[in-house]
């Protein structure tokens, strides 16, 4: 699971309101290089919850990313990389996400993070 | 044709399989070749973000991104199902076929609905559309991939509001459909919710027609009484009326599916 789609991820569970982000425990991440796409990062870049995103990365051992942004970064070199990086190249492998507001734990297996509610849950 | 398609698609010598995870067969292969018959337009489109909903075998996705392919980088690809089987044996065939895809294990697009809302361009679906007793729908293991509850609706009708929430302005949906499903009061629905549609495949054998329908945004599409009826008319006559009470995957069907 990359950082990408955690941003994208939030706690499901009837009644939650806060339920994003989900908090990261990190059990194994794997860094996965792969070929950076400028105008994707530009544009993804409008949709990322930026502060969750540090937050996430952080629990994923990457601390290079800044706190906060405008998007004049993007024309830095240097910036696009980190954010290529965090974004797509760190991948949990084994973990969970937590609930903010619950407490539950949704068990990341093999990259994929299972979001299946219990019957009590839906 | 053949070696054409075997770049451009899954290989199924190299799609994994589980015996609770649905197989590829013709209502996949009629999906793939929509989309391969979309190929030129789904390029132009540029889509940034496309996902699959019920990924069964991989074969889809894998077909989708190989589709798209190594002209078009940057694109993120999501896939989800409920069937723990299914995502596992959807890792090992995009795999195979060195393509990637985040993969969900979840029912539709719980969890992703608040923040991926009005983002996806491109959506494929083949949904569990066979009519069946409503107590298969959602049941454990295989017979998910294909139980649609009464008339062959209980799934897509969950799906249609989903796709309307996450689709971005420009967004494409595609999806499988039967006959018994009424493809043309689905049509209708979406309409009013703004979608204009149009069947790129259909395919009939002895007991059903596969239609593969396209949805997308069109800011013409209004429904007023004289539309409604040439609507349903033109579709009503394009779609072969058949005897609904014949299951896809009947008992006597000689293929392996």
């Amino acid at each position: 699971m990359r950082l990408l789609t955690h941003n994208m991820l939030s706690s499901n569970i009837k009644g939650v309101e806060k339920g994003f982000p989900l908090r990261i425990e990190a059990e194994k991440v794997v860094e996965k290089p792969v070929e950076m796409n400028a105008d994707f990062l530009r544009k993804m870049f409008e949709k990322v919850e930026w502060k969750a995103f540090v937050e996430a990365s952080r629990s994923m051992g990457y601390a290079q990313l800044p706190e906060e942004v405008d998007s004049g970064m993007l024309e830095s070199d240097e910036f696009l990389s980190r954010f290529h990086h965090a974004l797509l190249e760190l991948h949990l492998e084994e973990g969970a996400l937590v609930c903010p507001e619950t407490g539950r734990r949704f068990p990341v297996n093999k990259g994929i993070p299972n979001m299946l509610l219990h019957e009590d849950e839906v | 044709m053949a070696s054409y398609k075997e770049n451009r698609t899954a290989q199924i010598r190299l799609v994994s399989s589980h015996n609770e995870v649905y197989e590829p067969c013709d209502d996949s292969f009629a999906l793939v070749d929509a989309l391969l018959a979309n190929r030129s337009n789904l390029l132009e489109h540029c889509p940034t973000m496309c996902m699959e909903i019920g990924c069964g075998s991989g074969y889809v996705i894998t077909s989708l991104a190989l589709i798209l392919g190594r002209e078009r980088g940057g694109v993120n690809y999501i896939a989800t199902d409920i069937n723990p089987n299914a995502v596992k044996v959807t890792r090992e065939t995009l795999d195979a076929h060195g393509v990637d895809a985040e993969l969900i294990l979840t029912d539709i697009a719980s969890g992703l609905e608040n923040r991926l809302a009005g983002l996806v361009d491109v959506m494929v679906v083949n949904p569990p559309y066979v009519p069946t007793p409503e107590d298969e729908v959602g049941a454990e293991g295989i017979i998910s991939s294909w139980a649609g509850g009464e008339n062959g609706r209980r799934v897509i009708d969950r799906v249609l509001p989903v796709a309307d929430h996450l689709l971005s302005e420009k967004g494409w949906l595609y999806m499988v459909t039967l006959t018994a499903n009424n493809p043309s009061e689905i049509c209708l629905q979406m309409k009013k919710k703004g979608y204009a549609s149009t069947i790129i495949i259909q395919r009939s054998t002895e007991e059903e027609s596969l239609h593969i329908i396209k949805f997308w945004r069109d800011s013409d599409t209004t429904v007023d009484e004289v539309t409604d009826q040439s609507l349903i008319g033109f579709l009503g006559s394009l779609l072969s009326q058949i005897p609904l009470f014949s299951l896809w995957r009947g008992s006597n069907s000689n293929d392996n599916c």
